[in-house]
């Protein structure tokens, strides 16, 4: 029971990686923009945990299960800040948030 | 045998998590969107079940897919969801920038695997049963890596306050908004 060897999850964490960096780039919506980043972060995980079952080491999915924790931690201030974004009455579009305190 | 169903696998969990990543940038609604990333972190559980991380596969499920999307959901619901039309006033100089750099981005990775790791990738180590289970990472994470455990809870608690600072009702007394 071999299956695909590393390189094809590298593509696919490429392709998935691709797909997030477009969202960011092109979507307005800081929500929609979060969740592509999700998408970017969970293709580097793919790619960690990848080389780690290539490498027969644990290593790459204890830096796994940082870049989890890390994203959780992004999500709870990005989440924040939409929220605090959302009382003030700012507009929720990341091209007309374009200056602080203004 | 086995390992055409573990090809019949991965094949149907990249179709799934491909699909599901574009899904998550071309719904208007971010409702849909968080829905269909869902199903993208569902599709990369399996992956890591194929790798044979199963602790991880199961810290996705229940950290990613349950509770990081249900605030997710939470906030969507609470804040409205506003649709914002994806690709609406045309291809812009930004969009075709955005789309070439993303190009990019994507055949540096495949270009980079390709020439540069070619048949180095093909033969993978061999494993036993205890990899990529609660014990062994554990045992790796309080022995090797114990100063990234401890850096990734003071990381959770400062989110965690910042959070609650963020989110408070003392930011919207006048003083503090002036």
């Amino acid at each position: 029971m071999r299956g695909p060897d590393v390189s094809w999850y590298i593509v696919l964490s490429a392709f998935l990686f691709t797909t997030g960096a477009l969202g960011v780039l092109l979507r307005r919506s800081p929500l929609t923009v979060l969740l592509s980043l999700e998408i970017m972060l969970n293709s580097a995980n793919l790619a960690l945990i990848g080389f780690s079952r290539h490498l027969g080491e644990t290593d790459g999915q204890i830096f796994a299960l940082a870049v989890m924790a890390v994203a959780a931690s992004e999500v709870v201030v990005g989440l924040g800040l939409i929220v605090a974004l959302h009382r003030s009455n700012a507009p929720l579009d990341v091209d007309k948030l374009i200056s602080l305190r203004g | 045998m086995g390992d055409l169903l573990v090809w019949v696998i991965w094949v149907v969990a990249a179709m799934g998590s491909l699909g599901s990543a574009v899904a998550v940038i071309s719904f208007s609604n971010p409702f849909y969107s968080a829905l269909a990333l869902i199903g993208n972190l569902a599709s990369l559980a399996v992956m890591y079940l194929l790798l044979s991380a199963e602790f991880l596969a199961a810290a996705q499920v229940l950290v990613y897919a349950g509770a990081v999307m249900v605030m997710f959901l939470f906030v969507i619901a609470y804040i409205g969801s506003q649709a914002d039309e994806p690709f609406s006033d045309g291809p812009g100089w930004q969009s075709i920038a955005a789309v070439v750099a993303a190009g990019a981005l994507l055949v540096d990775v495949v270009v980079a695997i390709g020439l540069k790791a070619g048949g180095r990738l093909s033969d993978g180590a061999d494993v036993d049963g205890f990899f990529g289970g609660p014990y062994e990472i554990g045992r790796v994470f309080l022995t090797d890596h114990l100063l990234a455990f401890e850096i990734t809870s003071i990381v959770l608690l400062t989110a965690a306050v910042g959070g609650v600072i963020l989110g408070s009702e003392a930011r919207r007394t006048p003083e503090a908004r002036r």
